[in-house]
């Protein structure tokens, strides 16, 4: 049961393969390419800040799938048909994570290649900056699963998740961008341990969001 | 086929929709074979009673007894929009294990035969309600929750919904069906909905 849920998650939500197509990946670029032209092509500028906008990138590309993500099934009756086969909605999002993990945090490690040749980056910075990515991308998942839930039976759900986000991701994004100016890995040590934590959380949260959202 | 006989009751069930009583000291007992129509105006509570039986949305008092799996049908499809019909069907098939052939005799039954390639999201209201009635039929539940099942059916589609529940019931299944359509299942119970309102704010306060 919970790998044909798999299979089906991920197919409505790979890039290339299902509704959401490779947007965030295509956006994450488009804004690495962007940086540029903003700010002159002076391989100083670009090396000591490419790592930076590299982060806020994928910030960004990371509100780009909520809308999808959980409101979509939720009108489609989906969560409620699972429900009566007996699975929990706790199960149903430690699924939809994995699904939404898988469709954007490897495509945009893979993405960060081309950008970080767009800005400049050398390869030990480009070293931490793809481990900050592989670490950080399942917390910015979680967090964005739990804001798709919570905000799913709301009419403005999808603007107000993008500005949800951008707060809760600040930790992510301190550590994750920090490990790039610092010589050891303790940043990257905490990035971990706050995904690891807000992964663990996410199903819950999220699940008790959508029962909620049931009741009215 | 079933290990044990399905039955489905509740005890003194009330239910609320925001702040309004919908319904309330609301008990019936179905055993195997058994259908009921659940009749009542729009906004009745006819759709809360049957989340509530499904045990998507609890109570505000009283209890649901079931024994047996629960097929649901309500005005949502449950299928991917953006899938070929036969796609989105065979996801379901997957959970249920009927096997692609009993699925195949149950859109064959339904007419849907040659929407199968259709994404589901280009089929018309009809063609989506007898493609959520494959759904449920293709789950093999022994109780059957339909929130209007006739609504957006021609009249041949309609009589086949009043053949499905009269098969399903004659092989020991259950039925509760919520619609304000008539329904030809003979032996059929029913109850209105609106016997069971609140008589007035002064009784509830």
């Amino acid at each position: 049961m919970i790998a044909a849920l798999l299979r089906r998650d991920l197919a409505q939500f790979f890039p290339f393969t299902g509704s959401g197509a490779a947007l965030p990946v295509v956006f994450f670029i488009a804004v690495a390419m962007l940086f540029p032209f903003a700010v002159g092509p002076d391989a100083n500028v670009l090396a000591k800040t490419g790592g930076g906008v590299v982060w806020i990138a994928a910030l960004l590309a990371a509100i780009l799938p909520l809308e999808k993500l959980v409101a979509r099934d939720i009108e489609l009756g989906f969560f409620d048909q699972l429900k009566l086969r007996g699975m929990a909605e706790e199960a149903m999002m430690a699924v939809r994570l994995i699904a939404h993990w898988l469709s954007f945090g490897p495509p945009l490690v893979l993405a960060t290649f081309p950008a970080a040749a767009l800005l400049k980056i050398d390869g030990e910075t480009l070293q931490i900056l793809l481990l900050g990515l592989l670490v950080g991308t399942p917390g910015l998942a979680a967090i964005g699963l739990m804001i798709a839930a919570l905000t799913a039976s709301l009419r403005a759900g999808a603007a107000l998740s993008g500005l949800l986000l951008i707060p809760l991701a600040l930790p992510i994004l301190i550590f994750g961008a920090g490990a790039l100016a610092r010589e050891d890995q303790v940043s990257l040590g905490f990035v971990a341990a706050i995904s690891l934590a807000l992964v663990a959380l996410a199903p819950f949260a999220a699940g008790a969001a959508i029962r909620a959202a049931r009741e009215n | 086929m079933l290990a044990k006989p399905p039955t489905l009751s509740a005890q003194d069930l009330a239910c609320r929709r925001g702040d309004r009583l919908l319904f309330r000291r609301l008990s019936f007992a179905l055993e195997a074979g058994a259908a009921c129509h659940v009749t009542g105006a729009n906004g009745a509570g006819k759709t809360t009673l049957i989340r509530a039986l499904a045990g998507l949305i609890t109570p505000y008092a009283g209890a649901v007894q079931r024994e047996g799996a629960l097929g649901l049908l309500d005005e949502r499809t449950g299928l991917d929009p953006d899938l070929p019909l036969g796609r989105a069907l065979v996801f379901w098939e997957q959970l249920d294990g009927i096997g692609f052939l009993a699925l195949e005799s149950c859109c064959d039954r339904l007419g849907l035969g040659n929407l199968l390639e259709v994404p589901v999201r280009y089929l018309s209201t009809g063609q989506k309600k007898r493609a959520a009635l494959a759904r449920v039929l293709g789950q093999n539940a022994a109780i059957w929750l339909l929130d209007e099942p006739l609504s957006g059916l021609d009249a041949a589609s309609q009589a086949l919904v009043s053949e499905l529940v009269r098969e399903h019931c004659a092989a020991g299944g259950i039925a509760l069906i919520a619609s304000h359509q008539p329904l030809d299942v003979p032996g059929m119970t029913a109850f209105a909905i609106e016997d069971f309102a609140p008589a007035d704010m002064e009784e509830d306060a």
